[in-house]
């Protein structure tokens, strides 16, 4: 029995002084939500490079590839050409 | 050729005329590029699929240009696709990736068809089989990406948003898909007729061999 008391008593001490801390160390919560017309500048990702980016890529994806299809299909028709012109 | 490119040149207005969306502001117009090039992603992967199985069920060695050119389109249109969806979901989901069933199953697509690319350059005599193997992989993964966005939580959009989609922002889609789908043809014909030709160079240095 005594020792539950003392046991008690340490818990208690020990309780107290950390519930007082973590209330001190805890950020006071905003009393109301206040609004605002524009996010701060760090808040924002601004749409418009991302969508640039996006249509950018596939411009420049499109021409890329059509350039490298018509360069490959020059290449091989003209060893055609020349293939049969040796046939000949 | 021309007509494609004419569509491709007005795209940017009838895109600048679709209404914002109220979520997602300006950067939900990615859509009207990310989808359409999502669909020719899935597209070329069903070409390839089907070529392989003509080239490996029915004996049609000319399936196998096919498989080859539809291969290269997926890669294509997969990129376009893998790039612009993180473009969007930075702004819309606040993160660039997240590994959800639509997106990794989509990254794994891409992978297959990069695989196939990498085995036909340098997978030498054989390639063209085991390359038509992968690509029914790919095609068979078609179905369950197309699906996943209905069957497994994530934040991508349903398959139900394009049917429901209001006149002025189903117009500006409609339009890109159009004009995607005309690309695609005709890069999938140009891209099968180089491997065409270069079968032809292959049979010309083969009968100068044997005269």
């Amino acid at each position: 029995m005594r020792l539950l008391r003392i046991l008690f008593v340490l818990a208690a001490l020990t309780a107290v002084p950390s519930v007082a801390l973590s209330k001190e160390a805890q950020p006071k919560p905003p009393a109301d939500f206040v609004p605002v017309e524009n996010a701060p500048p760090g808040e924002q990702i601004p749409a418009m490079p991302l969508l640039g980016t996006a249509y950018g890529f596939i411009w420049v994806g499109v021409f890329g590839y059509v350039w490298s299809l018509a360069r490959r299909l020059r290449k091989v028709e003209t060893e055609i050409a020349e293939l049969e012109a040796k046939r000949r | 050729m021309a007509l494609a490119a004419g569509m491709f040149a007005v795209a940017p207005w009838m895109i600048d005329a679709a209404p914002y969306e109220a979520t997602m502001g300006l950067v939900y117009k990615i859509y009207f590029f990310h989808m359409p090039s999502a669909w020719m992603f899935l597209t070329a992967a069903i070409v390839a699929g089907v070529a392989s199985f003509r080239l490996l069920f029915l004996k049609r060695p000319r399936a196998d240009h096919w498989v080859t050119a539809a291969a290269e389109l997926a890669v294509v249109f997969g990129a376009f696709t893998l790039v612009t969806g993180p473009l969007w979901a930075r702004k819309a989901w606040g993160v660039w990736w997240v590994w959800d069933a639509r997106l990794t199953s989509s990254l794994m697509l891409f992978m297959i068809f990069v695989a196939y690319l990498l085995l036909r350059k340098y997978g030498g005599p054989g390639s063209d089989k085991l390359g038509a193997g992968l690509a029914l992989f790919g095609m068979a993964n078609v179905p369950f990406i197309y699906v996943s966005v209905n069957y497994w939580r994530t934040f991508h959009p349903p398959t139900s948003v394009v049917p429901t989609l209001p006149v002025a922002m189903g117009i500006p889609l409609w339009y890109c898909v159009t004009a995607f789908t005309l690309l695609f043809v005709i890069l999938l014909r140009l891209r099968a007729r180089l491997e065409h030709q270069r079968a032809r160079v292959e049979a010309l240095y083969l009968a100068e061999d044997e005269a």
